[in-house]
Parts: C-alpha cells; structure tokens; sequence
C-alpha cells in the first residue's frame, strides 16, 4: 500500500541529500571533533559549516547558534537562561496555544515559584496585541511565544510583540520549530533574544535541534558539562545529525518559495475540496496568517480517531486534536483556547504537507474522506449528512 | 497509536447491528457530545421477553464504536433479567481486551444497557444516576465513581479515570476520588472483618442475631477477655441488644461505660447504627 503522508507537522521524512551528507559521519568518519589528532579534528569543520548553514536559513551569525538535542531541549534552556539572567523578574508571560515542550515548563515553574501569566487567543487562533502590553510587568523576566501553531499552523505577530517585550525590558524567547523552513526567518531585523528550532521538523533527523542566542544576550548552560558549543552546552556533539541539520537548513532555504507556492496551492485545493464536500465542515484557525503547509478541518458529529483509523486503513496519516488522540480525556488545548466549540475539536483532523507532498496524495484524501465522514455520521446519534 | 485487538478492529471497521428500531421496547442513551462519546442503544423483545434484536449509534473513537457493536453481539437471544446482570468486563472481554486507557468504552456499553433496561422497566426516560457532582469536567457522580471503583477492583484514582473519566480533565477532584476509593475499600474491609454485616441491607431478625453473634465473638469477646472478663448475648428485640457480662465484668461497677464503649460502639459500626445495647443482670433474668 502507498502511504499518503499528511502529518509533517508530527515529523518529516529525512531528505535523501540530507542523509548522504551524514552517512560518512555515522561510517569512516567517526572521530571526536575536540579531539588533538586529525583524524578528529578535521571534523570540527563540518560542526562549523553546518553552524553556518543553521545560521543563514535565519538570517543569524554562526556564534549565535548552538546545537541540541531537541526542539523541546531547546525552549526550556532558553526560558530557564532568561530567568536565570535576571533573578529579579521572575514573572513569566506565554501563550495559551504553546507547544508541551513551553507549556509543561511554564506550568512547573508555575507550580514552583513563578508567576505565569497565560496570553488567551480568539477564535481565529489570533493573540490580541494590547492583552500581550498589559501583561508586561516591570519584573517581567521572559516572555515565551510561538512563531507558528504545530495544530493550526496560525502564526503569530511575532516583531510586534517582541517591540512590547523589549520596551518592558524582558527577554523574549520564541519557540519557531514549526515556522523554521516554512516561512521566511531574518534575526538581524527582529526583537527575538532566543529562538528555538528542531531538526526532524524540516527534514533533518530527529535526535537533534538548534538555539539561537542574539549576541550579547546572558545564557547558562542548561546541559552542563564540557567545553563544547561555546562552553554553551555539555556533551560530545551528535556530528552526523548537526551536518544533516545543516544540510537540511541549507535546502529548506532553496526551496522556501516551493514551499510557499506549490505546497500552499496543495494545501489550498485540498482544504478547499473537503470544506466543499463534507457537510459541517470547518477551518480552524486564520484562513489567511497561516504557515503554508497546514490545514486543520473539524467534522462535527464525528470523532477524531475514528476518522484517522479509517483513513490509516486506507495508508493515509494525518493527525487530530480530538480527546481519544491527544492521550488525555480532553480535545486539544489550542482548539479548546480558541473557544472552538468541543463537538467540532473532537472532530478535528490537521493535514500537514511537505514539500515531498505529491497531487497524488491530495487527491487520494479528497476521494477517501468524505465517505469515510459519511459513514461514521451514519453511525453517529447526532447530526445527518 | 493504540494497541488494538484485532477484534476491536474488525468491530470498529465492520460494526454490527448499526442503526435505529423504530418500535423499540427499550431505548438507551449516555453521553454527550462534548464528552467526546455518546452511545443510544434500542432493544426489541420477542414474544418471550428475550432480546430479539439489538442496534446501536455511536459517537466516539475506535473503542467506543467497537464496544457497541460487540454489546449488540452479546445482548442478543438473552431476557431482560440475564442482560442485566453483563459487566463493561463482559464487553471488554468479547473484543479480546481493550487498553486500560480506554475501559470508559466498555463502562458506556454497559450502562447504555442499565439505561435500556431502566427505559423497559420505566416506560419512561432513564433515571440519572443519583449522587452528587465530583469530576466538575466530565460530570461524574460520587455514585458512579464509588460503582465503578467496586465493580472493577480499581484502587488508585488513574485507574478510575480509564474507567469513567473522572479526574482526566482539570484534575482538580483527584483527592476526592482518592477519598472515595479509600471509602469504599474501608467499607469492604468491615464486610470481610464481620461477614454479611452490610449496614444498608435490611435484615430479617434472625440474620441480625447472628451477625451480633459474630460481631462479639470476634470483636468484642477478645477485648473483655484480655481483662479477664467476659460477655454473653441474651437476647435482641428490635434494635435492642440484651447483654449479660461474665467473669471479672460480672458487677463490675464500670460495667455501663463497657457497654458504651465498647459493646455498643463495635455493634453500631459492624452491624447496625441504630443499635441499643442493654445489660441483663441474672437477678433481672430470674424475676
């Protein structure tokens, strides 16, 4: 069976350029890159180059970039340096839409000793600018945003925001794993003091992220240990996932105009077709200020993982927001933020492309899933269609 | 992705027994939408009063349309008497098992049925279950917790939430649910500790006698004996218990404090709150 693979906001397939440029470094070229010898010296340079591939696909220097283990890695030792620069502002201001990796932190440091103040959206999925100004506090020490939704894909208004932050003094640390690759990036015309981003969202393996660190800005090392990155994190590098990382960054910036042509237009004929095939269908989040690749269509009377087994019988992966998927009893926090109402969250499916996303595969979703919503309605005690 | 049987598979992708009965004798629902699942289920009865037909509508995941499905299955060809004695584990057990995650499905199934037979009984819609409020998000009843926890041997309120979802949203209830538990396991203890002495059963006189009789056999009887002292039943008319004291007790002038303390209060817990007991001298006896 062909697998239509709609779900690249979970994960993406590691580029075929991707994995060669890493092979050598998984087989021959094993060496330690602080090592005195050659044999793993000269691998330090490829930890570089690829420093400076993650570091052109943002518009960054490469001393501002140290690699990690992991998106999630990432976002905590940015909001953990922040406050930690600042012992005095202990308040925290983020989003109620964050991805687990801020949103677990932040409530633990809300449990712990830190004031969190937690940023509604509306119903487009959309941050209101003057909420975000009258949540600054003078002991405001970091304020945690998305760049885009994992869920919807919305994206938020993030230099007008950081405009606010800096005016209060506080960091400002945004978590722009989703965004990265998608849309474009510049760090040398923004307010972001820290920026997450994650490699095996942008076609690079999983096992591996990057944090950006604006220059000048304080930051304690959250792994601590060695020397490496800087005397910035602790451990022996993963060489062969940060040269594919950076290879991965360099491609993503190749075809960053593919992605915003083709695959929008992918994604637009295929969020297009099933609004206009399926009864009581809705989108969720902004139609317009949204990353290009995601679509996330809600199918009231009928429940998330229901359509998703269905439509994984039939090889296609997708993901939703309803209770029974997102492993607690209750549909999505992003959904359930944006006041959507619980009978369309729990229906809620999110599609997200690639730029491997082929015809094919949107037109096998827009024939396979509006019978399949069809015949789940027919079982279903509400609703007709 | 969940571990599904193959069972639960083949009845989420293949449902049996789908649809509406017009002329239903019995119709069943719980759940809601927002809950996230919700089951109706309609009976037909033969001639004989056994289930000659089942169907089901669902809302919900894989799991829950599966466990309508397979409780249609199971309904089939039995009286109204013997489906009400089906268990969620009945369910869960006719799809080769399900996730620990995912019990609540089976405890749907099982009481869209307790609401159909309600409906056959009542003519009217099923009555609600009783209790007050504990899980606020999913609208749990202490009733329903406490059933749940009973039927199915839960002890820690992670299980209860697999079962009925209490304590999965906010979490706020989860000390009560821990309470509840605690509750019910403390009450079975007592039932074990003085065997068929359940305070809400009403008891033909002579059960309660024996139960007394066991209850100051080992309760009370090992206490006083300590002291050298002893006890005997004489008699029970109604709530009254009749006592006579033997050994060192016998014209012991605390005597009525014993009775108090100890005597009464162990017969009150283990047997019955409304309980009087009086002591019987054997100078009363002989007049």
């Amino acid at each position: 069976m062909t697998i239509a693979y709609l779900d690249n906001n979970a994960t993406t397939r590691v580029a075929p350029e991707v994995l060669e440029a890493m092979m050598p470094f998984l087989a021959d070229r094993y060496g330690n890159p602080s090592s005195m010898h050659s044999f793993g010296g000269r691998i330090r340079k490829h930890v570089d180059a690829a420093r400076g591939e993650v570091a052109a696909l943002i518009g960054a220097e490469p001393e501002e970039i140290i690699f990690t283990g992991c998106g999630t890695e990432s976002d905590n030792a940015a909001i953990l340096s922040a406050l930690a620069a600042n012992p005095r502002r202990p308040h925290i201001v983020t989003t109620r839409v964050e991805h687990p990796a801020v949103l677990g932190l932040c409530k633990r440091l809300e449990k712990e000793k830190h004031q969190v103040t937690w940023l509604g959206v509306d119903a487009q999925g959309m941050l209101d600018l003057d909420e975000v100004r009258r949540a600054l506090r003078d002991c405001t020490g970091v304020v945690s945003a998305m760049y885009a939704n994992n869920e919807t894909g919305v994206v938020f208004p993030v230099e007008e925001i950081g405009a606010a932050v800096k005016a209060a003094g506080a960091y400002f640390h945004v978590d722009a794993i989703q965004a990265a690759g998608k849309i474009p990036l510049d760090m040398r015309r923004s307010t972001i003091d820290y920026l997450a981003l994650s490699g095996h969202k942008l076609h690079a393996p999983k096992g591996v992220g990057a944090l950006y660190i604006r220059k000048g800005t304080k930051f304690t090392p959250f792994i601590v240990g060695g020397h490496q990155e800087m005397g910035r994190r602790g451990g022996t590098e993963n060489v062969a996932s940060i040269v594919g990382l950076g290879a991965a960054c360099a491609l993503a910036a190749r075809h960053m105009d593919e992605e915003n042509g083709r695959v929008r237009r992918l994604r637009d004929r295929l969020e297009q077709a099933l609004l206009d095939k399926a009864p009581d269908a809705r989108l969720n989040g902004h139609p317009e200020r949204r990353l290009p690749n995601t679509a996330n269509i809600s199918f009231s009377y009928v429940e998330g993982e229901a359509i998703l087994l269905r439509m994984n019988e039939l090889g296609i992966c997708a993901s939703s927001g309803s209770a029974c998927t997102s492993g607690s009893l209750e549909p999505s926090h992003v959904l359930r933020a944006m006041g959507i109402p619980y009978t369309a969250a729990h229906g809620s499916v999110r599609f997200s492309l690639s730029r491997y996303t082929t015809d094919e595969e949107v037109d096998l979703v827009i024939e396979k899933l509006p019978p399949i919503i069809r015949t789940l309605r027919e079982l279903s005690p509400f609703g007709r269609g | 992705m969940w571990d599904y049987t193959e069972k639960v598979m083949d009845h989420f992708l293949h449902p049996r027994n789908v649809g509406e009965i017009a002329d239903a004798d019995a119709v069943g629902e719980v759940g809601n939408l927002a809950c996230g699942d919700a089951l109706k289920l309609y009976l037909k009865l033969d001639a004989e009063g056994r289930i000659a037909d089942a169907k089901f509508q669902t809302f919900g995941c894989a799991s829950a349309i599966a466990s309508a499905s397979a409780l249609t299955e199971i309904v089939k060809g039995k009286t109204l008497e013997e489906a009400s004695r089906i268990t969620n584990d009945d369910i869960a057990l006719h799809l080769g098992g399900l996730p620990k995650e995912k019990m609540h499905c089976s405890v749907m199934g099982k009481e869209a049925l307790e609401s159909a037979l309600a409906n056959y009984r009542g003519a009217g819609p099923a009555p609600k279950e009783e209790g007050e409020i504990v899980c606020r998000c999913f609208g749990v009843t202490d009733a329903k917790i406490a059933r749940v926890v009973r039927e199915n041997k839960l002890t820690t309120p992670e299980q209860v939430t697999h079962y009925c979802k209490a304590g999965g949203g906010c979490g706020n209830c989860i000390p009560e649910i821990q309470a509840i538990i605690d509750d019910v396991w403390e009450k079975e203890r007592r039932k074990k500790a003085a065997p068929g002495a359940p305070t809400a059963r009403r008891l033909t006189n002579i059960q309660k006698i024996q139960i007394i009789q066991e209850t100051i056999e080992k309760e009370i009887k090992p206490a006083l004996r300590a002291d050298g002292g002893d006890i005997e039943l004489i008699d029970v008319v109604g709530d009254r218990v009749l006592v006579a004291f033997r050994g060192v007790c016998a014209g012991c002038p605390s005597s009525g404090v014993t009775i108090t303390s100890v005597v009464e209060k162990k017969l009150r817990e283990f047997v019955s709150p409304a309980l009087r007991v009086e002591e019987v001298r054997d100078d009363d006896r002989v007049s």
